[in-house]
């Protein structure tokens, strides 16, 4: 698989990588990945990534549990087999409101989280490129994919220190 | 970017970097148990074991183990049962109510108080089963088709709506603390070699921290918080609605939903301080979990005190009020009657003592503050005791008026839950780490004492 060549600049600050990656953008240098250790706010915007949405899948698939739910009581109770509790309406709709409350959270938090790890190509077996394992740990790390870019090792690897990279190494994969 | 208001307590202390936050937790996990542990652990087995003896006996003999009787047929198991979900209150509550009101302070103890959420709910769901009688027919309780055996569930019965709360609650309650502990498994993976690599690495699922899955991470967790709050809020609400939708006079109450929250917040918030206490000292975290969290802990438990002691006042107004005879009558039994001990050890216990929390000295004091907890649990175990036992032992015919007396079956199968309770937040503590990694770390810049002034001012 070693056919691409990566230059990975490691910070050893958030804010540091977050102003890294406006400026070498500017410069026209194009970024694979940046990877934090936690959620630098801001750095997807500064990567040029669009808003997260999310709350798309959750409305989805929370709608999809309501009606599930609706569905499910109405049939069972009104139609399947209709009980006679003291002349009471076969199917009282607020009796049903907490099934509907409750299969709606189920498979939207269901629902999202699993596309969530559709999404990112997320699973047990997943074999993640790691580019530096500190990465996980205290450092902040961007990877770029120097076939994708125009500008030479040397000239990218001199913006990465300019921008207060603490170390740049060479990664292929 | 990083501006902090200088009145702010900081949340983490001398001065950790990044790496000491990752040495410090990870030591726990990748370290052989320690002797502490293992002694603790083994006690929790062998309590688990008398436990489950107990239990297969229940199963066995039938529910003539327990001492209820033809008036109280409700007692010690659902009593439990009130009292474990309560106490699963806390970690959702503190994780998705806290995350969404931006409350800093929760990410050293979110992780450990959502793992105490699920074994407090397996807890309370393990009395469900037990006082079936027969649990091997506890799939009557899910609608299957009547060609199963029974008809369709009835759908406008508050324990059906139990069980769809309490499941999606459990199984809600585990992606939201298994999604937190994705990075923090990452972490590990990236730390360790050989089995540890492999076992941690399929639980990472292939966490990397792209900045792209952090973004989509971080609204995943907003949604979720978000999903969580009026589910938490739903779960004791629906238990609230097992008495409430009743005749029984003492249970027939509208102010149940709101009463059995707070309470769940109230016994929640202190089990997660009992818990968080030993686990900083066994563990030395006083660095992560300080007197600052002891003390806003605290606090929340005076006030949800507060409020649940409102409501044990405003159900003898409402009953004096009513002018309804039974109703009244259930309140004057329940503080002057047979029981009377019962009642008065809640009021002292989830009253009255929180209030000590007032005075600044009290509040701050480690012993004080573990011993309060355990009072308060005490209490709010009493609390759904009293509530059960007292409105049902004197009934509509006084022929049948009786006493309530526990058995061996009613104590030990109550002790069975302790013992798998702390033998899974042992197991929990010992493999995977109890303080979120990520998250302490997103904080330790605004709220780090000493994180050197220059990245302060970066931006």
């Amino acid at each position: 698989m070693a056919d691409s060549k990566y230059l990975v600049g490691v910070f050893d600050d958030g804010d540091e990588l977050l102003h890294a990656v406006e400026d070498i953008r500017h410069q026209g240098v194009k970024i694979h990945e940046a990877y934090t250790p936690f959620a630098v706010h801001g750095l997807d915007r500064a990567l040029g990534y669009s808003f997260p949405r999310m709350g798309v899948a959750a409305f989805l698939f929370g709608l999809t549990g309501t009606c599930c739910a609706l569905l499910l009581t109405f049939w069972t109770m009104g139609v399947d087999w209709p009980i006679n509790i003291g002349g009471k309406n076969f199917f009282p709709f607020p009796t049903n409101v907490p099934i509907m409350f409750e299969l709606t959270v189920l498979l939207a938090a269901f629902g999202m989280s699993f596309t969530f790890f559709f999404m990112e190509d997320m699973g047990p077996t997943a074999k993640p490129i790691i580019f530096d394992v500190r990465s996980t740990d205290d450092k902040f790390v961007v990877a770029i994919d120097l076939a994708k870019n125009k500008l030479s090792e040397a000239e990218i690897s001199k913006l990465l220190k300019e921008s207060g990279a603490s170390e740049v190494n060479v990664k292929e994969v | 970017m990083h501006v902090v208001s200088p009145i702010r307590e900081t949340l983490v202390l001398n001065g950790k970097s990044y790496h000491d936050v990752t040495e410090d937790i990870c030591k726990q996990v990748e370290g052989k148990p320690t002797k502490e542990w293992k002694i603790v652990f083994g006690i929790s087995v062998l309590v688990l074991l008398y436990g489950a003896a107990w239990v297969f006996w229940t199963w066995w003999e039938g529910l003539g183990v327990w001492g209820l009787n033809k008036t109280v047929g409700w007692a010690w198991d659902i009593t439990n049962f009130v009292w474990w979900v309560g106490i699963g209150h806390a970690g959702t509550l503190i994780s998705a109510v806290l995350l969404l009101f931006r409350q800093k302070w929760r990410t050293s103890i979110n992780r450990a108080a959502e793992a105490m959420t699920i074994f407090a709910v397996i807890c309370a769901a393990s009395f469900i089963v037990m006082h079936m009688g027969r649990p091997w027919l506890a799939y009557f309780a899910l609608p299957l088709p009547n060609t199963f055996g029974s008809l369709w569930v009835n759908f406008n019965s508050p324990l059906v709506w139990d069980v769809f709360a309490i499941s999606t609650y459990f199984s809600v309650s585990c992606l939201f603390w298994y999604i937190g502990l994705i990075p923090d498994l990452a972490t590990i993976r990236d730390r360790a070699t050989g089995v540890r690599k492999k076992v941690y690495g399929a639980l990472a699922i292939g966490w990397t921290g792209g900045a792209r899955a952090w973004a989509r991470y971080e609204d995943v967790s907003l949604i979720l918080a978000g999903l969580s709050t009026p589910l938490v809020l739903s779960v004791h609400t629906i238990v609230s609605f097992d008495f409430a939708t009743s005749v029984i006079p003492g249970w027939h109450t509208t102010i149940f939903p709101p009463y059995f929250v707070a309470g769940a917040i109230f016994s929640g918030f202190a089990m997660v301080q009992n818990l968080m206490l030993v686990t900083r000292v066994v563990y030395k975290m006083e660095d992560y979990v300080t007197m600052e969290h002891i003390s806003l802990m605290n606090k929340i438990i005076t006030l949800t005190g507060s409020v649940v002691g409102i409501a044990y006042i405003t159900e003898f107004f409402i009953a004096a009020y009513s002018g309804v005879e039974y109703e009244q009558y259930a309140f004057i039994n329940r503080a002057t009657g047979p029981l009377w001990w019962s009642y008065w050890a809640m009021m002292t216990c989830n009253v009255i003592s929180p209030q000590l929390f007032w005075f600044k000295k009290i509040r701050e004091n480690i012993l004080v503050s573990f011993v309060m907890a355990v009072v308060v649990n005490i209490g709010m175990w009493f609390e759904r005791f009293v509530i059960i036992v007292t409105s049902l032992h004197r009934d509509y015919l006084p022929s049948s008026w009786t006493y309530f007396t526990p058995r061996m079956g009613d104590i030990s199968d109550y002790i069975f839950s302790f013992g798998f309770f702390f033998t899974a937040f042992f197991l929990f503590a010992k493999f995977l780490p109890v303080i979120n990694m990520a998250e302490v770390k997103s904080v330790l810049k605004s709220s780090s004492e000493k994180y050197p002034e220059k990245k302060k001012t970066t931006v």
